[in-house]
């Protein structure tokens, strides 16, 4: 490809550089294809759908609608970055306990997302679960064991914070 | 492997709702679907699809495509050394349009390059020229001969009618109506995608494909390739979901023959717009019905006739008219019936599987009936649908009597008594998010008005029509450890949890490993129809009891016990007729004892030409119940409760069966008041995310849920299909609603805003 670029992500906290890009390619599209980190999903590629949020400098965005290279110089938190692999999160081990996965490829992106709202509404509402999480699309759950995991999640950290 | 004891009860057996083996991966973003798998070298690949419903094709020049650099292969219909078509039923479809294109977005070329940019520019590169010939969108043309035929196998795909009983006998009532329903996408999430590995020297070739039924597939590529089966190895690719949108061939034939072709490996992966034009859709209808009943409201006859919608390829059509047709009477008695039903073929989007597979459809027409009916009688919509209900030993209009368990009654008196919901028209506290409109801030509550509708289905279980969809699976039992192996297809549906349950219940064991999912090991047929839990269940379960049956003779000839006194009991094998306890860790130590087992269910047979004949397996029964409010000035719809009852026979995850109940209603809803592909001459207009409406977490509403638990004696595990039921009868229950509310006659789905507040 012609027009390329060398460049350096912050991800997970790690320097990663990318060397021969196309200036064009999204971030979701650098993450999975050039740095290995496939936990984000895209399914729309358009900001519709959430499956490929990630946390840019602490704000939720979807990675599709990023381009690679306007990132260089933040702080950039995937999938990958939220929990170790072997001590997953409290969101985590909700979503398997509650029935909240199906086929899981909404699943990273509601993760991220619910660690977010949960960062910013320590304690929602059912409404405000739904507002929130809106933003993200799940074609096999009916969302309904969803919304009870976030609840989960919010009760055990109001007992032991 | 540690033979030590384990304190307590085995967790995760069935009844219980253990975590799913994929579950805790799938949140960190570790579990591999399809479109994360990758190869050394390998090249991306990309299809080149028509712009136009219907044309001949008088050249392709390729030359500039070839030219450009980082293309490795630029191929077309010429370069398939096999079967130049495919198809579940019949094999209609061409891999590639050779001279004619038969819809807009069908496969004409396909390239295989270093970077999806440089497949782009290819695929721009590459000059067709077209001569426009007269397109077919019209189903009823299809019907009068009056198009010329669009494909050697002609226009319509098949008619079936069913002819029972009196056909003059006339109602003291009569009612009638025709109902429609548009065009709905599956919309999975994880859109398609496949890596192929070619053999060297292009022997063979591996494929990892997100798929429902890997074996079906391998019999279509390999007749495509020009190899033998077994050249052809399939690998499941982790599914993100496929509501039979992957039941069908997309891009399994592509793949291969780039990666063939280029002797690389190939990844290929959909965009959301090419998956709408990639994978089948749920047919659009139109169904008119004539109910005739007593005065009472007794149903003695109906007629219909329905028309469904195949668009250019034949896929699963004939299948889903068959179902469409001996399903128009829904779960109620009925002993005289004239049904005339047609599968046409159009340049359309070829339509196939989608959950509910016909039934939607006839659901639709029968319950908007049923609401219509009770309002001739005088009845309520209760009244009426239990005056009618089917029993176990009713017979069909097929003549096929009802052997399964069929609690119609019970599951409609059941959502009856479930509560509704006690806050008023937009919440209790205010909140502008609980009306219609939502944070919109449209709704004016004064305005509000709510409704409450009904919904109840009755839906056949695996396929039907004289096929044997078998399934497959091998068990192996060493120190204490079960192994299972099989090709069901893991969708997001939870087999491989409930597989796991089920060895743990029949062996007494803990620890259940799951063998790769692939084409090693015989068929599993389609993860469809409601289908697995009673087939591919049933060869986990029955392969697993053939290992206990080798464990229990191993067992009885070491402690001279008759192997028939010998019990499972906990994690031990237990003489039933004196004292013996040993661990199956123990037991099994150093052996590995190996089982295969096929499960079949009971033969079906075709229907003739009247419509008669035993032609489904088994039947499951559904009712719904919902509660919506609805803005009758914007048009705006808010679904404020669903309830159901559904007939699971046995709960054997509760948890996973919620989860299908759920899931199922927002795909119901979402064919109720959002989803439709909508055409502009055969031009798909929506087609992302961003015009094709989804259901999100504000539009679903509260699911009270009652499981009604009658094993059936005719289910391997007691337990019935629960995959289908709740899409079905949601739809019209949400519609009945809305008409409910307003007191319009609605008879067409998605209901738009227009259809509410136009005149
Ligand atoms: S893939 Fe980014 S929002 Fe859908
Ligand atoms: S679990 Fe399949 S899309 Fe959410």
């Amino acid at each position: 490809m012609a027009d390329n670029e060398m460049y350096a992500l912050h991800v997970n906290g790690t320097r990663h550089e990318v060397a021969d890009a196309w200036i064009g390619e999204s971030l979701l599209y650098v993450l999975r294809e050039r740095l290995g980190l496939l936990g984000s999903k895209g399914a729309c590629e358009q900001g519709e759908c959430g499956s490929c949020s990630v946390l840019v400098d602490d704000e939720l965005v979807c990675s599709c609608l990023v381009l690679a290279a306007s990132a260089v110089g933040q702080a950039i938190v995937t999938i990958e970055g939220i929990a170790p692999h072997g001590a997953p999160s409290d969101v985590q081990r909700a979503f398997v306990e509650c029935g909240a996965v199906q086929c899981g490829f909404c699943t990273p992106g509601l993760i991220m997302a619910t660690h977010a709202l949960l960062e910013r509404t320590p304690q929602p509402t059912g409404s405000e679960i739904r507002e929130e999480l809106s933003g993200n699309i799940c074609r096999c759950t009916g969302y309904g064991r969803i919304i009870e995991a976030v609840q989960r999640v919010a009760v055990w950290r109001s007992i032991e914070p | 492997m540690s033979t030590a004891t384990r304190e307590g009860t085995i967790k995760g057996r069935l009844g219980d709702s253990p975590p799913r083996p994929d579950g805790l991966a799938k949140t960190q973003g570790a579990f591999a679907f399809a479109g994360d798998l990758s190869a050394d070298g390998f090249l991306w690949g990309a299809t080149l699809r028509s712009p136009h419903a219907h044309a001949r094709i008088r050249g392709i020049d390729l030359s500039a495509a070839w030219k450009i650099d980082g293309v490795a292969a630029v191929i077309t219909a010429g370069d398939v050394p096999g079967k130049p078509t495919y198809g579940l039923i019949s094999k209609d479809q061409p891999v590639f349009a050779a001279d004619v294109v038969r819809y807009v977005g069908e496969p004409v070329a396909a390239v295989a390059a270093d970077h999806p940019e440089t497949c782009r520019r290819a695929l721009a590169a590459i000059v067709v020229d077209y001569e426009m010939l007269p397109p077919l969108f019209d189903p009823e043309r299809a019907i009068d001969g009056s198009h010329p035929p669009i494909h050697p196998d002609g226009n319509v795909i098949r008619r079936q009618r069913i002819i029972t009983g009196d056909q003059s006998l006339q109602g003291e009532v009569i009612v009638e109506g025709t109902y429609e329903l548009g065009m709905q996408d599956q919309a999975f999430l994880g859109l398609e995608a496949a890596l192929a590995l070619p053999d060297p020297g292009g022997a063979g070739v591996e494929l990892f494909v997100a798929t429902q039924w890997l074996h079906e597939d391998r019999g279509q590529i390999a007749a495509c390739l020009g190899l033998a089966p077994e050249e052809v190895r399939l690998t499941l690719g982790g599914v993100g979901g496929a509501f039979g949108a992957r039941e069908d061939i997309s891009l399994q034939v592509h793949t291969c023959l780039l990666a063939l072709r280029t002797g690389r490996p190939v990844r290929l992966a959909y965009s959301r717009e090419e998956s709408f034009l990639g994978h089948v859709h749920r047919h659009p209808a139109t169904i008119w019905m004539r109910h005739h009943a007593t005065a009472q409201g007794s149903i003695q006859r109906i007629e219909a006739r329905l028309v469904l919608d195949g668009g250019a390829y034949a896929s699963t059509s004939s299948a889903v008219l068959i179902n469409a047709v001996t399903h128009v009477q829904g779960p109620y008695k009925c002993a005289n019936a004239t049904v005339d039903g047609y599968a046409v073929r159009t340049n359309n989007l070829p339509c196939g599987a989608m959950r509910g597979f016909g039934v939607v459809q006839a659901c639709f027409a029968h319950e908007g009936q049923m609401d219509k009916l009770a309002a001739a009688c005088g009845l309520d919509p209760v009244e009426i649908r239990l005056l009618n209900a089917m029993e176990t030993g009713d017979s069909l209009i097929t003549g096929q009597v009802i052997e399964n368990v069929a609690p119609v009654a019970e599951c409609i008196t059941r959502v009856a008594a479930l509560p509704l919901p006690d806050a008023p028209v937009g919440g209790r506290d205010g909140d502008p998010l609980d009306l219609p409109g939502g944070a919109g801030l449209t709704a004016d509550p004064a305005h509000i008005r709510r409704g409450i509708g009904w919904g109840v289905a009755i839906k056949n279980l695996m396929y039907s029509e004289a096929f044997d969809d078998y399934a497959t699976a091998r068990c192996t039992l060493s120190n204490g450890v079960a192994s299972l192996k099989f090709a069901t297809v893991e969708v997001g549906q939870g087999f491989v949890v409930l597989a796991q349950q089920i060895a743990r219940s029949v062996l007494g064991v803990d620890d259940v490993v799951l063998e790769p999912i692939d084409t090693t090991i015989g068929s599993a047929g389609s993860t469809s129809a409601s289908r697995q839990t009673w087939m591919s269940g049933g060869a986990v379960d029955g392969a697993c009891r053939l290992v206990r049956e080798r464990l229990f003779e191993l067992v009885g000839a070491q402690y001279d016990i008759e192997p028939v006194q010998l019990a499972i009991d906990g994690r031990d094998v237990i003489d039933t007729m004196g004292t013996l306890r040993v661990s199956v860790s123990a037991a099994t130590a150093g052996i590995e004892l190996v089982e295969t087992f096929e499960h079949h269910h009971r033969p079906t047979e075709e229907l003739d030409e009247n419509g008669h004949g035993n032609c489904h397996t088994a039947f499951a029964f559904v009712a719904h119940r919902a509660v919506v409010d609805v803005d009758p000035e914007l048009g705006l719809v808010k679904v404020v409760q669903v309830a159901t009852a559904q007939d699971v026979g046995v709960a054997l995850n509760p948890l996973s069966v919620l989860g299908q109940i759920e899931g199922g209603i927002a795909q119901g809803l979402g064919l109720a008041v959002m989803e439709e592909i909508i055409f502009t001459d055969g031009r798909v207009r929506n087609a992302s995310f961003t015009d094709y409406l989804l259901p999100t977490m504000l539009d679903m509403p509260t699911v009270v849920a009652a499981l009604i638990e009658h094993p059936d004696p005719m289910a391997p595990l007691g337990a019935k299909g629960v995959g289908e039921p709740p899409t079905i009868s949601s739809t019209p229950a949400i519609v009945a609603a809305i008409r409910d509310a307003i007191g319009r006659d609605l008879s067409r789905v998605p209901v738009r805003p227009a259809d509410i507040c136009l005149p």
